[in-house]
């Protein structure tokens, strides 16, 4: 039997461990899930732009067409394209991101030995269904992205992205008044579902932008580090 | 073996005459297995490989043996393309081809079309063994049936070594009495004839090939060793040899 | 040996990174050469005796303890495709992963830090089974059953297949994968004796070729 797992120089690590093979402390990862359509990728595009200064940062994309949203962050050119990296998920994104996600933590991995050392890693699903969340052998902390616009019942359904999230981030707030959801009652289903769990309200083309998000994300990395 | 075929032996060595030319030292072939010194041009000697008869039927067992020596340069052509044809008896025919060229030598083996007709059984194996800094070019085709004719059974092993180290390792198999899905959507896709371009230069170490298809029957690959190998298959022989002579002037 | 281990090894949801891997279906549906469940299964047999057949011994003579790094050269030289030796190295190293997690071994850590870029995977599948307690012939039931699986799953998605008539498919297949691991398990037995040139080496020239072609595709749904 062996049973020990210290971390030592000979591969890389197993599952989630918080230290790399070297026995640094390896990134925090935060995954980035939801429907498709709901404003992921524009969402960590908007968070690259913020955090880029102050953080080391990578992005991880897993798109049911391979490379596309990959291409959109390098479009934007929010980072450098050694910093992004698509994982292809076989027409199964949230199989790539739950079930077995060795493809993922693979690129997690490259990206901190080739690019690294890193603060944090986006890793962001390809727009999948209502129930695909991140394994937490993947990421610490995982964020779930919907929109006015795809329904404002959406949180009243619930579902394990909905109701587990550490952080639900309604986006396209600024779309309500046009479709007409009405945010208090996504607040208050979302309240419903969540307990206490925090949810963000969030137009990228307002002023505030993606501060919210990005303000939870430096909480999430104060505890990591701390 | 039984003793109802024919076994025939070709041998050749080539070696440098210390007067920028290659000599032929051996040059022999026996029975159906004739060779020929042709004009060579510079530095390079030329042989022709004359098959004396057709063959190898079932249950011959033919051998070409070359031999590249340092600093030398040959070049191996055939008159014809060999038929694989049924014998009298049942068994299989082999075709076995060992190629050596060492540091400095240089090899183009170049022989025609090997068809393999209906009821035929061959197997053809093609070892080269090569020096870390010795330069090959290897072409072999293999055409499935004469026109519009069902193929016999073919087997073809090729196996590149460079300085000890096996570099390419590859057997086709096809025919009647081959493994099922020789002629299906992962292997030939009904395609009749298929052939490979293996050239081995040390130059490749530092810069191998880049990886490219051309159209949709061909592809030039970078080996794991200094060596660039052309796949390609094709409705007929005619058309292999353009993809093949289109990738091997890529090479220049 | 154990039975039990052998279904955890062979299972389709073993976590190591197929399900993103169509063994060359994506690109032969695209071409038009799959196109339901007879074609299906015709490229599924040349995929099982050709690179099925080769992994397969691969894996059995890995479980049998023949040097990796042996085993790992014969792999590169029986797939001249780089974008297919860069897929067998990439799936080796996620194996490896999974492998270590689920049957911790003193000797897939050593493999692990030979290999950091990851071995070819029908290597690191008969380590696995080694580390699982399982035997050769284990081993290339798994090789030669994943080289027919995965592009039957994959064909499912690509086409809409109707699943049951894929399951078909692979049943129908059951007794070639069985004569299929009997020879590559004799092969791999020949190898502490005769060396790696015993091993099989079944070409299939269309699948090199299109692999090289669906690694140049900007858009596709799986990575190979």
């Amino acid at each position: 039997m062996h049973v020990d797992h210290s971390p030592s120089h000979d591969g890389p690590a197993v599952g989630a461990d918080a230290r790399r093979a070297d026995g640094s402390r390896r990134a925090l990862r935060i995954g980035l899930g939801g429907p498709v359509g709901s404003g992921k990728t524009a969402t960590v595009a908007a968070l690259c732009r913020a955090l880029r200064q102050e953080l080391s940062l990578a992005v991880v994309t897993n798109d049911i067409y391979t490379r596309e949203d990959a291409d959109f962050l390098l479009r934007e050119a929010v980072l450098p394209p050694e910093r992004i990296t698509a994982v292809e998920t076989g027409a199964c994104p949230h199989t790539a991101i739950r079930d077995d996600i060795s493809a993922n933590l693979e690129a997690v991995e490259d990206l901190e030995d080739e690019v690294g050392p890193l603060d944090l890693v986006l890793v962001e699903s390809g727009g999948d269904n209502l129930t695909a969340t991140f394994s937490k052998g993947l990421v610490d902390a995982q964020i779930f992205v919907i929109d006015v616009a795809g329904g404002d019942d959406i949180p009243r359904k619930g579902g394990p992205g909905v109701t587990t999230a550490d952080l639900l981030v309604v986006n396209k707030t600024d779309l309500a008044p046009y479709v007409g959801s009405d945010l208090g009652r996504m607040a208050a289903d979302a309240k419903a579902q969540r307990a206490e769990l925090p949810v963000v309200f969030q137009s990228l083309r307002s002023e505030a932008g993606v501060t919210d998000v990005a303000a939870w994300v430096r909480a999430r990395l104060a505890e990591w580090t701390a | 073996m039984t003793g109802a075929g024919v076994r025939a032996t070709a041998r050749i060595r080539a070696r440098d005459d210390g007067r920028g030319g290659t000599s032929l030292p051996v040059l022999e072939g026996d029975g159906p297995l004739a060779v020929r010194r042709t004009r060579g041009s510079g530095a390079e000697a030329r042989v022709m490989l004359v098959g004396a008869m057709s063959g190898p039927l079932g249950g011959d067992h033919f051998t070409v043996e070359a031999g590249v020596a340092e600093g030398a340069r040959l070049r191996v052509g055939s008159a014809a393309a060999t038929i694989a044809l049924p014998g009298q008896t049942k068994d299989e025919a082999r075709y076995d081809v060992r190629l050596g060229v060492e540091n400095g030598g240089e090899l183009h083996w170049l022989p025609e079309q090997l068809i393999s007709a209906r009821g035929s059984d061959l197997y053809v194996t093609t070892y080269a063994d090569l020096g870390a800094t010795a330069r090959l070019v290897l072409r072999e085709e293999q055409v499935l049936g004469r026109a519009g004719e069902e193929p016999g059974r073919l087997v073809s092993r090729l196996r590149l070594r460079i300085a000890g180290r096996t570099v390419l390792d590859q057997e086709l198999a096809c025919g009647p009495g081959a493994p099922g899905g020789w002629d299906g959507p992962a292997v030939l896709a009904g395609h009749r004839a298929v052939g490979q371009l293996l050239v081995v230069r040390s130059e490749f170490a530092a810069e191998p090939v880049t990886a490219r298809v051309l159209g949709e029957g061909a592809a030039v690959v970078p080996l794991a060793g200094p060596a660039a190998l052309v796949t390609a298959v094709a409705p007929d022989a005619l058309r292999l040899r353009g993809l093949l002579d289109q990738a091997q002037a890529s090479f220049a | 040996m154990s039975g039990a281990a052998l279904l955890v090894l062979a299972d389709g949801r073993f976590p190591a990174g197929g399900h993103a891997h169509s063994g060359g279906a994506e690109a032969a549906v695209k071409a038009g050469r799959i196109t339901g469940a007879a074609s299906l299964e015709d490229f599924c047999r040349g995929r099982l005796h050709t690179s099925g057949r080769v992994a397969a011994a691969l894996a059995a003579a890995a479980a049998l303890g023949v040097d990796p790094s042996l085993l790992d050269e014969a792999a590169d030289a029986r797939t001249p495709s780089p974008a297919l030796r860069a897929v067998a190295r990439r799936l080796g190293r996620q194996l490896m992963r999974a492998a270590r997690a689920t049957w911790p071994a003193d000797e897939l850590d050593a493999v692990a830090g030979q290999f950091p870029k990851g071995a070819h995977q029908p290597v690191v599948l008969g380590l696995a089974a080694r580390s699982a307690g399982l035997g050769a012939a284990d081993a290339a039931y798994c090789a030669a059953y994943e080289s027919v699986s995965g592009p039957a799953t994959a064909t499912v998605r690509l086409l809409s297949l109707d699943p049951f008539e894929a399951t078909a498919v692979l049943a129908r297949l059951a007794p070639e994968v069985d004569r299929v691991v009997d020879l590559a398990a004799e092969a791999a037995g020949r190898v502490a004796e005769e060396g790696v040139d015993a091993l099989p080496a079944g070409s299939a020239p269309v699948l090199e070729i299109s692999a090289e072609a669906h690694a140049g595709w900007p858009v596709r749904l799986f990575a190979s």
